[in-house]
């Protein structure tokens, strides 16, 4: 019974997903543009929800709580800082100037905006090469995750290659049929769910125990060091770093930085940026705590079991609530990873299709093929990343794992370009080339060490990436197809 | 802008979300109200930010993004213009 309400419950969702595609399909105009970015006409709520949930993968749901419930809920401060505070900054300092650019010269990539000043095609393959690196892995990840916790949800009922191949599927239906503007409805939808959800879980299992108060006295005789703030895992380097590498690699993932150019105006933009920190908050404070508090609660799970990648969510939802709330709160993570892989699908393939394909094979291509080709390469970009999930190559697992620092290295000299007239072509082309290939060699060369001092490489490459842009820019001089004014003047707010 | 003000702006900024961790509470475990005291500055900054962002966006959006010209247009029109006004008088 309880399995036959899980499965149909998260099909539910799937379908629910899937006719809110069907509907978006309707307003759908068929170009590029309008496939990518809705035409840039997204409004407050929509374009606050759809970053929300694309930001938030399963991460949020799961590794998020483990970690409170291990070390403390000190994870709160460092998704707060990194999303909250980091992110919503760099919204206005690279989004805001990436959007008035696309406004005014039609970008639909980072790739195309850079290539464009530096009047360089090679630039604009590399930034698109490096990111679909990064990116291949991450959605193969979100795959295996997904894969992983419907065969544990239904006790193997639904195994593993036929739980992310159904996931895979709906992801590719409604992402070929609807594009970003399907997506975006979607991830409102997911957006909301989980903060609803997320609260409701919280607040039941408080009623339950008797409020803040209680939780936090069983959790100071549990586990009392987990109350003051600090420790040997979360350090400041550690909690520093860890903040502005994802805070700035975030801004860098293709889906994220897309988004920087949907707003259907100034004032969208505005609205969106000052409610974003609550908005995080909202989700971040239920979900931690609850990780955290789970430590002190009279339940059967064993922290041994969690560090060894169980999940405590599902396990402490089980332990307070019926099953068919603990369903729809693993369909809310099942939400989260959707929202985010189907996203990654469409600006992975709007990566290949707008600068490597067009520039490289095909430069005088329609924008109605664009529209098609577009299309098929969401297809081929799933299906490979699900092919590559069935065998989870230890290589590109690692590669997904460090996909967040990998995006964080292009974030510095991508600044920089945008801030300072004497960036060159030689100056940006090494920052990024060189930054990502010292953070490369830190994943995957023993000899390279993965942190210095407590501080991680990805931190330590970012700097070197600021330092090789500046100072290549500085000793030479710009070649002659670049256009420095594109980023300087100009630039009207209407 | 001149740089100074550029600068400003960015430690500014960069205080600001270093702050969203109370350094000044390491090691602190004091509960109010059912949760760490260092939660509960976190809570607030975060609202603050919200608040703070708000402003920003009423007052000074644009800052080193927009042409100072633009952004000012109004004001300092109108400051000529008076100028002017009161040379012909």
């Amino acid at each position: 019974m309880s399995l036959e309400l899980q499965v149909g419950i998260i099909v539910g969702y799937l379908v629910l997903a899937l006719v809110i595609g069907l509907l978006a399909y309707r307003l759908t105009e068929r170009t590029a543009e309008d496939f990518y970015l809705a035409s840039r006409t997204v409004g407050t709520i929509v374009l606050l929800f759809t970053t929300f949930a694309t930001l938030l993968s399963a991460f949020t749901f799961f590794a998020g709580p483990n970690l409170a419930y291990l070390h403390g809920p000190e994870w709160l401060l460092v998704m707060g800082v990194m999303d909250g505070l980091i992110f919503a900054i760099l919204w206005y300092v690279i989004g805001y100037k990436q959007w008035l650019l696309g406004q005014q010269r039609d970008y639909v990539t980072l790739g195309e905006m850079l290539g464009d000043r530096f009047g360089s095609r090679r630039l604009r393959g590399l930034v698109a090469g490096f990111s679909l690196l990064w990116l291949f892995p991450y959605v193969m990840l979100q795959q295996v995750g997904a894969g992983t916790a419907l065969e544990a949800l239904t006790e193997g009922a639904i195994p593993f290659a036929a739980g992310a191949g159904l996931i895979t599927v709906f992801m590719i239906l409604y992402v070929v049929i609807a594009g970003f503007r399907g997506i975006a409805w979607t991830d409102t939808l997911q957006g909301a769910f989980m903060l609803v959800t997320t609260w409701v879980a919280l607040a039941w299992v408080l009623a339950i125990v008797g409020g803040p108060s209680a939780a936090t006295g069983t959790l100071q005789a549990a586990a009392g060091e987990h109350l003051a703030l600090g420790s040997d895992y979360y350090t400041p380097q550690f909690m520093l770093s860890t903040a502005i590498t994802i805070g700035f690699g975030v801004a860098m993932f293709p889906q994220v930085n897309q988004r920087f150019f949907v707003a259907g105006s100034k004032e969208v933009l505005k609205r969106s940026f000052a409610l974003w920190p609550i908005l995080c908050l909202l989700l971040f404070l239920p979900a931690f705590m609850l990780g955290a508090w789970a430590r002190g609660l009279e339940t059967g799970i064993d922290p041994v079991a969690i560090q060894e990648g169980g999940n405590v969510l599902p396990l402490i939802l089980a332990e307070f609530t019926p099953t068919w709330f603990a369903a729809l709160v693993i369909a809310g993570a099942m939400a989260a990873m959707m929202s985010s892989s189907d996203s990654m699908l469409l600006s992975g393939s709007s990566y290949f299709t707008r600068d490597l394909y067009r520039p490289y094979v095909d430069a005088s291509i329609t924008d109605r093929r664009e529209d098609l080709i577009a299309r098929i390469g969401v297809v081929v970009f799933a299906l490979a990343t699900f092919g590559a999930s069935l065998y989870n190559p230890a290589t590109l697992f690692e590669l997904g794992d460090a996909a967040f620092s990998g995006f964080a290295q292009l974030a510095l000299p991508v600044i920089v370009a945008l801030y300072w007239r004497e960036t060159t072509r030689a100056g940006i082309t090494v920052g990024i080339v060189g930054s990502q290939v010292f953070y490369l060699s830190s994943v995957f060369l023993p000899m390279v060490p993965r942190a210095f001092g407590g501080w991680s490489a990805g931190l330590l490459g970012m700097g070197l990436g600021l330092l090789l842009t500046v100072g290549v820019s500085w000793l030479t001089a710009s070649a002659p197809a670049e256009e420095q004014a594109i980023y300087f003047e100009g630039l009207e707010a209407d | 802008m001149d740089s100074l003000e550029r600068v400003g702006w960015v430690v500014g900024a960069a205080l600001f979300c270093l702050l969203g961790v109370p350094w000044f509470l390491w090691g602190d475990d004091t509960i109010v109200a059912g949760l760490p005291l260092w939660v509960w500055w976190h809570v607030g900054w975060l609202i603050l930010a919200s608040a703070l962002f708000w402003l920003f966006a009423q007052r000074h959006w644009g800052v080193g993004i927009e042409p100072e010209t633009d952004r000012d247009s109004t004001a300092s029109e109108g400051d000529a213009f008076r100028t002017d006004g009161g040379g012909a008088q």
